[in-house]
């Protein structure tokens, strides 16, 4: 029978054939956010306010699909994992933090890449134009943003115990599809509303994105750097506070 | 390297993983007046105990007695607060990496995602073990081992509470340990998997690997200990080999035809005798001179006696005794 050849790779395939048994998981981080594309994709009911619905809408559920992964999946996984002693048990392997971390990480962008591998082309058959899309920009802002949600996710994955960090992240995740600039334009919510979601990852990532992927951001140079403040910010307030047990 | 034994398993033979022989006369772990403090709790207050390789060491002691705290200690899961431990002569915090490539842990419950699969996870459990090992531990071997060979694509929240212990012990084994820590190992398990479980445990023994057992199943220790150190209030009461500790306590059982009326006894033999049923009796430590005072007494007011047996005290009566009855 074959083993893996280090623990790394050990650990990679564990998080892998989990992540492959939760459906709910594939459900959260796949299928909702290509039924948003296609369903706000094919009625053009959002009020966005671009010529093109689509330029406004594809890099907004690319945010919104890359907080899902980073943030969601992964904060609600290893909350569980903390709960189940899976952590406790890893502990006294030869495994280390470090490899831990690195397996989750490659986890996430290998989800990430499954999920823009699968976006990208639905965006395009729905008529969206990339002529205009830098692409180095983007994979930037993803790799930004999906830090500065995975540190998010396991900072309250790391606190509160696993149902109430369940609903803690599903509950953040609705809040910012509806109030995060992902989906509806700040400029269609209420001053006070907009006026704090362009402070959050989620408007600042679906803005930058919207920078590199159709050229149409309305404040790139602030977002960068309110997605950068995130991503410095919120894995240390993870490192920091994370229980283990 | 010892020769890989054959066992079976459900008429499956298979080989036990084998493991390094190492010098049995000098203590594996050693646990040098270990403090674990708890805000102004003290869950263990100074205990020192040693274990040897080759042997099973029984850890004992009612819940909240120290003995789980004392055990993360030194599997390198907690840090003491005061006092020093050695495992396998490394420091469990310091060297925790290259401590975890030679130790093998069960934990009382938990420690897997539910949804996978026994044999998706000892293959994973021994893939982590991998760098510090010259030759992998064989998934499929352990999974056959532990009896599980037919359970082994059931994912793991489908599985019985035996089922789990033993899947347990499995990732325990996938490190080939030189030391095993195993916290309740036949909890929730049917008499079949003790009975499996119990083999493997004194097959790891004899290879040469220190076993720590902690558990509340007194029999079970009982069966397949050769030492036992028991914990009551964050401090070891006694610590010894399994005769020693039997022997310190000699124990004389008494059955007589008819109830003895204690209240007619003189004192200094009344006070000796426990009642542990009516004609049942029980007579601990008891000084010199006493059996033979008691068996005139008797013979004198003509009640015959069914039984008079003198032996070493159960693991179960010595335990009682030293903490109270609870375990």
């Amino acid at each position: 029978m074959k083993v893996s050849s280090s623990p790394f790779r050990a650990q990679l395939r564990a998080e892998l054939q989990i992540l492959a048994r939760n459906g709910e998981q594939l459900l959260l981080t796949l299928i909702i956010p290509v039924m948003l594309l296609v369903f706000f994709g094919t009625t053009d009911v959002l009020p966005t306010g671009f010529d093109d619905h689509m330029d406004f809408l594809t890099p907004g559920i690319i945010a919104l699909a890359i907080m899902s992964s980073s943030m969601v999946s992964l904060g609600i996984g290893t909350g569980f994992e903390r709960s189940y002693k899976v952590l406790k048990r890893l502990g006294v392997t030869p495994l280390g933090r470090p490899r831990w971390l690195a397996a989750k990480i490659v986890t996430v962008l290998l989800m990430q890449i499954v999920q823009l591998v699968i976006l990208i082309p639905v965006a395009l058959l729905l008529d969206w134009n990339s002529d205009n899309a830098q692409w180095l920009l983007a994979i930037g802002a993803v790799a930004t943003g999906s830090i500065a949600f995975a540190g998010l996710g396991l900072f309250i994955a790391g606190r509160l115990r696993a149902e109430v960090n369940l609903a803690a992240q599903n509950g953040l995740y609705l809040l910012l599809l509806l109030l995060g600039g992902m989906v509806v334009p700040f400029d269609k919510l209420p001053a006070p509303v907009a006026a704090v979601a362009k402070c959050l990852p989620s408007g600042a990532l679906a803005d930058v994105l919207r920078d590199a992927l159709v050229g149409q951001a309305e404040r790139p140079g602030t977002s960068w750097i309110v997605l950068g403040i995130w991503a410095v910010i919120t894995p240390l307030l993870a490192a920091s506070t994370f229980r283990w047990e | 390297m010892l020769p890989a034994p054959t066992t079976k398993v459900k008429g499956v033979s298979v080989d036990v993983p084998s493991f390094s022989r190492i010098n049995r006369d000098e203590p594996t772990l050693v646990v040098d007046h270990l403090s674990v403090r708890y805000g102004d709790l003290v869950a263990v207050d100074a205990v020192s105990f040693s274990a040897h390789a080759g042997q099973v060491t029984a850890v004992l002691g009612p819940n909240g007695a120290g003995k789980t705290s004392t055990i993360e200690v030194c599997e390198g899961l907690r840090r003491a607060s005061s006092g020093h431990v050695r495992v396998l002569g490394l420091d469990p915090t310091k060297d925790h990496r290259a401590l975890a490539n030679e130790m093998g842990v069960m934990l009382q419950e938990g420690g897997i995602y539910p949804s996978a699969r026994p044999i998706d996870v000892v293959r994973q459990y021994c893939g982590l073990y991998g760098s510090g090992k010259t030759q992998y531990a064989n998934p499929q071997e352990l999974i056959d081992l532990v009896g599980l060979t037919e359970r082994q694509k059931t994912s793991w929240r489908r599985l019985s509470g035996g089922e789990k212990q033993r899947l347990s012990l499995a990732l325990a084994l996938a490190s080939q340990p030189r030391i095993i820590f195993l916290d309740e190992p036949t909890s929730g398990v049917d008499v079949n998997g003790r009975s499996t479980i119990r083999d493997i445990i004194r097959r790891l023994a004899d290879q040469g690997v220190t076993v720590i057992l902690a558990t509340h199943e007194l029999d079970e220790a009982e069966k397949i200990c050769d030492r036992v150190v028991i914990f009551d209030k964050g401090k070891v009461l006694v610590e010894g080999t399994l005769d020693d500790v039997r022997k310190a306590r000699r124990t004389v059982r008494l059955r007589t035809v008819r109830p003895l009326i204690l209240d007619d006894m003189p004192d200094n033999l009344a006070g000796w005798l426990i009642e542990d049923a009516p004609c049942d009796y029980s007579i601990e430590d008891a000084p010199q001179g006493l059996i033979a005072a008691l068996a005139v007494w008797l013979s004198e007011r003509g009640i015959d006696v069914v039984e008079l047996r003198t032996g070493m005290a159960s693991l179960e009566d010595v335990f009682k005794k030293l903490t109270g009855g609870e375990s």
